[in-house]
């Protein structure tokens, strides 16, 4: 991996992918830096008043907030193109709003309406536009859709379609095993996928030093192979351009990036939570680092827009939140015998695939050699740095108990401070023949067995030794056991002396057990 | 025509598939170089290259994920469980992410799961089991599983064109063991359709899978008895056949479920409900079953052979059946 810092914008040092150097260019124009700001306090408005919602008991189920992660929403969503898939997860309202889902979808399925998107059948952001926005929707257990999104990319790749996918996890979310095998996918296959680790402190009320033994989330990308970033999450113009270098570089067939997002969850885990274990100064750490706040002073300073601008744009997202919001709550319910459908496509959704290659090629594939192409031996390989201009004595020591751990022959340890890797018939490993499939006693042994099923009435032979298996004497219990119950079980509340209950309609004495079963005497159907 | 084991007929109706509609695709633990644990899978690489045939590491969230994925955008893969056990380690992406896409989402996910199932081969307990019922118990799947080489790429082919998620079971006892010979022609056996396999008038006995050969030796051995059972095969566990199950009781007016599952929640309870709720005036006798031991899997042959379901054990449970 080729290991660069980048500068940080914000005191925070990204270390991880080289960027492209036309990334740092990669310029936007004044409206698309606008709508950076739009879309962020687009995200905070609709959750503002879903938080008033919720207060007025109009909000169905729960209420999970971004506030103050919206930059990242937001600015990773932005470096996307059309046709690029997204996965975005519950904090991702912002994700959403700037593929261009219109915020009545988001009140609506809060609300439960029938106008919604599921039409009801599921809450919150869970929900999906699989043929027009290429979004696809979140379940509550986190990381299933990492390998979702690996899928997507690879299946694209197959189609031919240069697509990128992407999805967002947070810091609690990466602890899952779907997050590992999905990511492991994706890096095994060179998937164009993105992953955004979403570090927001905070798994509910279990912080991040509570749930994993790495201090930076993209560190875990090493282990799989694929570039790891670090970016400052509440810089909506360090995620962008970050996301952008790694969204093209997925395009391109750089393979897979997981870019971890430092932010904070500013509100608890859910609407009910107060977050009370939260320390009050690390709030405030963060509210000094508000993302909107921040990007309107940069929009200020660099002359992006004036204090009219700013009015209009919020004059716009105003309007728009209660106008949504009035037709979400003036939505109806949906009809209760919604419920039994839709289990299955019953032909209700035409499925084809969206090829951008020439099909025929396909067709005539064929002459695959089947056998594996091995990248080497498996040799050990000490890494030192190649740059390094010689083996300091404290690297050997390092390399040496390294060594030591893998129990290295003399010779191999003698080879590694000049870095000389043992080849492959030095090191390689000799495997015993015998009692395989081969051994002609195994095999005679195997074929002298009559196992068969079938209940044919074949027996087991049954080793009988000729004495008991066991020296120890036969149990023999001699004295039955006769300890009396001396305390009297109390009888059920209703048998009791005094007890009101009154026998319900089926308890009449006359109503005995019947027979449930009387067989016809002609055979015919029917119970007498 | 020469006569193909059910593992053939598996084979071809992958081959065929994925000749058909570039859009099929496999994905699974050692599927391409080596072919499949039981080769199932032998030549589809040489065949379709290494795009649609896709050798996986050993993560069976990543692959069952990948494979919905890959279905979003139209594709329909074909997801092999090296063992159909191993399906408990992907259980949240099976029930809870593919089969509730599309009733909460409108999301299809054309994809089959398929594996190598049950008992009979002394595969131990993590080799042998049939978790087909925590899938029936899940809304959104549909789970298949056939008892002879016709069935099996025929109902295959259904499930690869089949809009909605599929298990497919295959049972591995029956996999080397049956042969039969198959049209030429392309075909097709509809998923949710029980067949009557042998008539008779007395009693029915249902079942699948590798019991049905099982139950119809046993049929066999109660007709020289004076016992004529009618042996039906359920094929398919969900959706279930109620149609066929239900004409078959009304005519015979006893009922025997036989399956090698498990007893407790096992298929034979869900039955025998609903015969109780739209048939309970046609029975002459209660409902029995035989159905293996409510333990795990046992390796030892004589162990598994008391586990499993015998032909013994159903000869006597319809014998006494019938002179209820």
């Amino acid at each position: 991996m080729n290991e660069v810092l980048i500068e940080g914008r914000n005191g925070v040092t990204a270390v991880g992918a080289e960027v492209p150097s036309n990334a740092r260019a990669e310029g936007l124009t004044k409206d698309q830096q606008l709508n950076l700001y739009y879309f962020m306090k687009l995200n905070r408005e609709v959750e503002a008043a879903m938080e008033r919602l919720f207060k007025q008991n109009k909000i169905v189920g729960g209420l999970y907030a971004s506030l103050g992660q919206e930059a990242i929403s937001v600015g990773t969503a932005s470096a996307l193109s059309p046709g690029d898939w997204v996965a975005p997860m519950i904090r991702n309202i912002g994700a959403l709003l700037t593929r261009g889902v219109p915020p009545r979808d988001i009140f609506t399925q809060h609300m439960a309406r029938y106008t919604s998107p599921t039409k009801g059948k599921d809450g919150t952001s869970h929900f999906g536009d699989l043929k027009g926005r290429h979004i696809v929707s979140p379940i509550s257990m986190l990381g299933d859709l990492i390998p979702v999104m690996a899928g997507v990319g690879i299946g694209a790749r197959y189609l031919g379609q240069k697509i990128v996918t992407m999805t967002w996890i947070g810091d609690g979310g990466s602890s899952t095993g779907a997050f590992h095998e999905g990511l492991m996918f994706a890096a095994m296959h060179h998937a164009p996928m993105v992953l955004i680790v979403e570090n927001n402190q905070w798994a509910y009320s279990t912080p991040v030093n509570r749930q994993t033994g790495v201090r930076d989330l993209a560190d875990r990308a090493q282990g799989y192979g694929i570039e790891g970033v670090i970016v400052d999450g509440n810089d909506i113009r360090e995620v962008y351009r970050v996301t952008k270098a790694a969204v093209d570089r997925a395009r391109s067939g750089g393979g897979p990036v997981l870019i971890e997002a430092k932010t904070m969850r500013m509100r608890g885990h859910a609407q009910h939570d107060s977050a009370d274990y939260v320390p009050k100064e690390m709030l405030a750490y963060w509210k000094e680092r508000d993302p909107l706040p921040r990007y309107e002073k940069y929009l200020t300073e660099s002359g992006l827009w004036d204090a009219r601008k700013k009015a209009e744009i919020d004059a716009r997202i105003e309007r728009l939140v209660r106008e949504d919001r009035e037709f979400a709550e003036n939505s109806p319910f949906p009809p209760p015998g919604l419920a039994e459908e839709g289990v299955y496509c019953d032909g209700c959704h035409t499925i084809e695939a969206e090829w951008k290659r020439d099909k025929g090629q396909l067709a005539l594939a064929g002459g695959y050699p089947a056998v594996h192409q091995v990248q080497d031996y498996g040799e050990i390989r000490i890494k030192v740095a190649a740059s390094a201009p010689a083996v300091t004595p404290a690297v050997a020591a390092a390399v040496t108990a390294r060594a030591e751990d893998l129990e290295l022959s003399e010779e191999m340890m003698a080879a590694v401070p000049n870095g000389k890797v043992p080849t492959a018939e030095e090191t390689a490993l000799r495997v015993p023949f015998g009692r395989g499939p081969k051994d002609k006693a195994f095999r005679d042994e195997q074929a002298a067995k009559t196992y068969s099923r079938g209940g044919s009435g074949k027996t087991y032979h049954q080793n009988k030794p000729s004495q008991p298996p066991s020296k120890l004497p036969p149990k023999v219990f001699t004295k039955p056991f006769t300890k009396p119950f001396t305390k009297p079980f109390n009888k059920p509340v209703h048998q009791q002396q005094g007890a009101s209950f009154q026998k319900g309609p089926n308890q009449k004495p006359g109503n005995a057990p019947r027979k449930n079963f009387v067989k016809h005497p002609a055979g015919k159907p029917g119970r007498t | 025509m020469a006569q193909v084991t059910m593992l053939e007929a598996i084979r071809q109706a992958m081959f065929e598939e994925m000749e058909r509609d570039p859009a099929v695709v496999a994905v699974g633990e050692d599927i391409g170089v080596y072919g499949g644990a039981f080769k199932v899978t032998e030549g589809l690489l040489a065949k379709f290259g290494p795009e649609r045939v896709m050798d996986a590491p050993i993560a069976e969230t990543g692959i069952v994920g990948a494979a919905c994925g890959m279905s979003f955008l139209g594709l329909r893969p074909v997801v092999e469980m090296q063992f159909i056990d191993f399906i408990a380690c992907c259980f949240n992406q099976v029930t809870n992410f593919v089969a509730k896409s599309h009733y909460l989402w409108g999301a299809p996910v054309p994809m089959v799961i398929r594996g190598p199932s049950g008992g009979g081969v002394h595969g131990g307990p993590f080799h042998s089991a049939n978790p087909e019922m925590y899938f029936v118990h899940t809304p959104g799947l549909k789970v298949v599983y056939p008892s002879t080489a016709y069935d099996a790429k025929g109902l295959l082919k259904s499930a690869i064109r089949d809009n909605n998620p599929v298990l497919f079971f295959e049972h591995k006892y029956l996999y080397r063991r049956i042969k039969e010979e198959l049209p030429a022609e392309d075909y097709t056996v509809p998923i949710g359709k029980a067949i009557v396999r042998r008539e008779g008038s007395d009693l029915t006995i249902l079942t699948y899978a590798a019991l049905t050969h099982t139950v119809l030796e046993a049929a066999d051995e109660l007709a020289k008895e004076g016992i004529e059972a009618e042996v039906v095969d359920l094929r398919t566990l969900l959706p279930l056949d109620r149609e066929t199950i239900l004409t078959s009781v009304k005519k015979t007016n006893r009922l025997l479920v036989v399956h090698e599952d498990t007893r407790t929640g096992g298929i034979a309870g869900e039955i025998a409900a609903i015969v109780c709720e739209e048939a309970f005036d046609d029975l002459d006798a209660p409902i029995a079953r035989v159905t293996a031991l409510d333990t795990p899997v046992p390796y030892s042959p004589p162990l598994e052979e008391r586990f499993l379901p015998q032909r013994s054990d159903v000869v006597a449970a319809a014998r006494k059946l019938a002179k209820y």
